[in-house]
């Protein structure tokens, strides 16, 4: 009986312990003790937290005028009822389960397969288009690039035959040839940059351009790639015609009704390897250097050149990448009649990048937040009488407000600087009027 | 002859005062790379006014129709890019991602109102066709002559004399002077007392409405008076036309014509019987279409690269002009 006692103290003992510990911590997160500040302050003045920070408030705004804009066209067009069922589908996005008729919430498989299916190719182009800023310039020739690797792989996808087995070989050929294309596609603005010394922008811009001609070209001369069938017309034959697939790594079992592969884990094994590479290894650091400042890069001994066509050439594999696991899942068709139009898979990785502040591990978090949106559009075009454009048009808002993340850092800051100095402004001193009267005397000899 | 010169000039003339649109933005000092979204934009709100003006004036008061619509689109293309602009040059946020925003924007949003006012993708301008409200007819029987004054739009007239007036304002007035010394060297120009945030919010806005003008051109004659959101990427192509022109009226015209004519040729290579003798050359020669629609973004980059030692991009174009760094 005493031992019983005793054992139920020592518990008793230990739940107290442990209490007063986490106690301890939650009062730390808020008051200083140990003369430390509070832990809440110090993550807060963290540059990592202000970038989360102000993304968050990008989110926040663009969501705001999203839901403004429908509460407008709700008003206008006397359609309440569906405000309010637009407004939860908006927000619930690929966690919404319910129908036209009912509103309801919960996990959803198939959309949320969907969302992580979606979310493989603005990963990889928003991965790319975060490593080109993070060495100093501005990829925004992300579609061209992901128009090669589609072209790339679409082509080695169905021009080796499978029926002898093998198809996984084909896959990762595809796969690679996807990547070099993009590369290379890449290192042209690259090249441009680092020889000619020619804007980047421009360059992406005219590649683009040239990429979709080029790529319907290609498309078009080749005849047996076209699928024909059910009236289609100016689609491409998906790969599973020929076996070639990703692998579905038990996504398919998971999320089950949905077009989910393995393709998302393989493209988030990338980021981090990105992630590992910029920030961890010497040729990161060489990368980031020339990006911050070409000249002192070479003054340090560093190829300049060489790092520029290079982080291109990367970035344009990411793009490719992205293009090929997405075309290569097995189930998707590539409209190719597009000469005039670009992926906007591409432009995608544009406020993907922005919404991370160009961490390759945010991006995961900022991917996965887009193609939630794009799910979220698509929901209320089914359910409600708002359509599918509502949540680009989000997205597009809060790209024009990450534009001002700087700003917003710089808010965040100031407002930490006037708490700080408030009270260290020092009181005693009341005469403070001496060295302005000692600037009175300069002033008075000099006109003396 | 008289067809390839019509046709031509459909394209060239949107691209004309586009491209020109960019060189008041960039010789201020701001990167416009949101020319495609504003025409974007603009084309939507003048297709608009001229879908609602369609039910009020007869057919016969096309032209004021269309004169109208000229006037709301520019001034709503002017509109929006005060977005880029306060953004720019208030906020001094970068500069690029402002005018990627603003590319992404103009077409959700008129997707968005297309589904939300017409319950489809596509608007057309007016019911029925724009040519048979808007064009022009004026057969004399001479090919060069008809080329220029049979199945024109009234609106080729008005940007060839837009553009000739904004060239000689760019270059021989004190306020052309003042806005480029913007986009040369902004602390200069400030300490000589010109409102730098001034000029370049005046740059960017002329910039807007001609872009606007000029996707509303586009619409209402090139693509048949059809919005769904998109130029064709005339935009980014009206860009290319300008740093291939060195950021110069003169260029821009050259450069104009021969990309409209590329553009021409690709969109009806095969139907284009050049000296009318029945023989369609362009077609024997069986060159894809492909290769003409790529060619005027090649022959940039290859302009680009040889006579970018001599090319003269404003100096300061997209860096933020900060008063406290003078």
């Amino acid at each position: 009986m005493n031992k019983f006692k005793s054992i139920l103290s020592a518990i008793g003992n230990w739940f107290k312990k442990v209490g007063i510990a986490i106690g301890r911590w939650c009062k730390s997160l808020f008051v200083s003790v140990d003369g430390e500040q509070p832990k809440l302050k110090t993550l807060y003045e963290q540059e990592r937290t202000k970038s989360i920070l102000s993304s968050l408030i990008s989110i926040a705004g663009g969501m705001l005028v999203g839901l403004i804009i429908m509460l407008i066209v709700g008003i206008a067009t006397g359609n309440i009822e569906d405000l309010f069922k637009g407004f939860v589908v908006l927000i619930f996005g690929p966690f919404f389960t319910g129908s036209s008729i009912q509103l309801s919430i919960g996990f959803n498989a198939s959309s949320i397969g969907s969302m992580l299916f979606r979310t493989t190719p603005i990963l990889l182009t928003g991965l790319s288009v975060a490593l080109a800023f993070k060495t100093g310039l501005f990829n925004i020739g992300a579609p061209g690039q992901f128009l090669m690797g589609t072209m790339g792989s679409l082509l080695v996808a169905h021009s080796i035959p499978t029926t002898s087995g093998g198809a996984f070989w084909v896959w990762l050929l595809a796969l690679l040839v996807g990547i070099i294309l993009g590369a290379i596609w890449g290192a042209i603005p690259g090249l441009f940059k680092a020889l000619l010394n020619i804007n980047e922008v421009i360059v992406c811009i005219m590649t683009n351009w040239i990429a979709a001609s080029v790529v319907a070209w290609v498309f078009d001369a080749n005849g047996h790639l076209k699928n024909v069938g059910e009236g289609k017309s100016g689609y491409i034959l998906p790969t599973r015609v020929n076996g070639v697939s990703n692998p579905r790594l038990g996504m398919d079992v998971l999320f089950k009704g949905s077009w989910a592969d393995g393709g998302i884990i393989i493209a988030i094994v990338i980021a981090i390897v990105v992630y590992i590479v910029l920030n961890k290894t010497v040729f990161g650091y060489e990368l980031r250097a020339t990006g911050s400042n070409r000249n002192a890069a070479r003054y340090a001994g560093m190829k300049d050149k060489r790092n520029i066509v290079l982080s291109m050439a990367i970035a344009g594999g990411l793009a490719a990448c992205g293009a090929s696991l997405f075309y290569l899942n097995g189930n998707t068709e590539f409209y190719w009649a597009t000469s005039t139009s670009l992926p906007s898979e591409g432009f995608n990785g544009i406020p993907v990048a922005l919404l991370a502040s160009n961490n390759p591990i945010g991006v995961i978090f900022s991917a996965a937040f887009m193609s939630y949106l794009v799910i979220s559009g698509s929901n209320l075009a089914g359910v409600t009488s708002y359509n599918e454009h509502i949540a680009s048009l989000i997205v597009a808002v809060i790209i024009y407000f990450a534009g001002f993340s700087k700003l917003i850092r710089e808010l965040l800051n100031n407002s930490k600087v006037k708490k700080v100095t408030i009270p260290t402004i020092p009181q005693e001193e009341t005469s403070e009027t001496q060295p302005t009267n000692v600037a009175e005397d300069v002033n008075s000899t000099k006109e003396a | 002859m008289a067809f390839l010169i019509q046709k031509t000039l459909l394209y060239a003339i949107p691209l004309l005062i586009v491209a020109l649109a960019g060189v008041f933005a960039e010789r201020s000092g701001i990167i416009n790379i949101a020319l495609d979204g504003i025409m974007i934009f603009g084309s939507f709100v003048g297709a608009i006014a001229v879908y609602g003006m369609q039910y009020i004036f007869p057919r016969s008061l096309g032209q004021l129709v269309y004169l109208i619509g000229m006037a709301v689109a520019a001034l709503s293309g002017a509109v929006y890019s005060l977005l880029l602009s306060y953004s720019a040059v208030k906020l001094k946020a970068d500069q690029t991602i402002g005018g990627t925003a603003l590319n992404m924007l103009a077409p959700a949003f008129v997707l968005f109102l297309n589904k939300i006012l017409f319950n489809q993708n596509r608007l057309e301008m007016p019911n029925g066709s724009t040519t048979s409200w808007f064009m022009i007819h004026n057969n004399t029987g001479i090919g060069i002559v008809d080329g220029f004054f049979d199945k024109v739009y009234i609106s080729t007239y008005i940007i060839i004399a837009l553009f000739a007036v904004l060239s000689v304002i760019l270059y021989k007035t004190k306020f052309g002077l003042r806005l480029r010394a913007c986009g040369e060297h902004p602390q200069a120009a400030d300490s000589l007392g010109i409102n730098v945030y001034k000029m370049r919010y005046a740059g960017t806005t002329i910039s807007g409405a001609l872009a606007g003008l000029g996707g509303y051109v586009y619409v209402a004659t090139t693509s048949a008076g059809s919005v769904e959101g998109t130029v064709a990427g005339m935009g980014f192509l009206a860009l290319a036309i300008m740093i291939f022109g060195n950021w110069k009226p003169g260029g821009i015209v050259l450069g104009s014509l021969l990309f409209g004519l590329l553009k021409c040729i690709s969109a009806s290579y095969s139907t284009l019987d050049i000296n009318g003798d029945g023989i369609y050359w362009l077609k024997e020669i069986g060159v894809s279409r492909y290769l003409y629609q790529l060619l005027p973004y090649l022959i940039t980059l290859v302009v680009l690269a040889l006579t970018c030692k001599k090319s003269r991009a404003p100096k300061a174009e997209g860096i933020p002009y900060d008063k406290g760094l003078r």
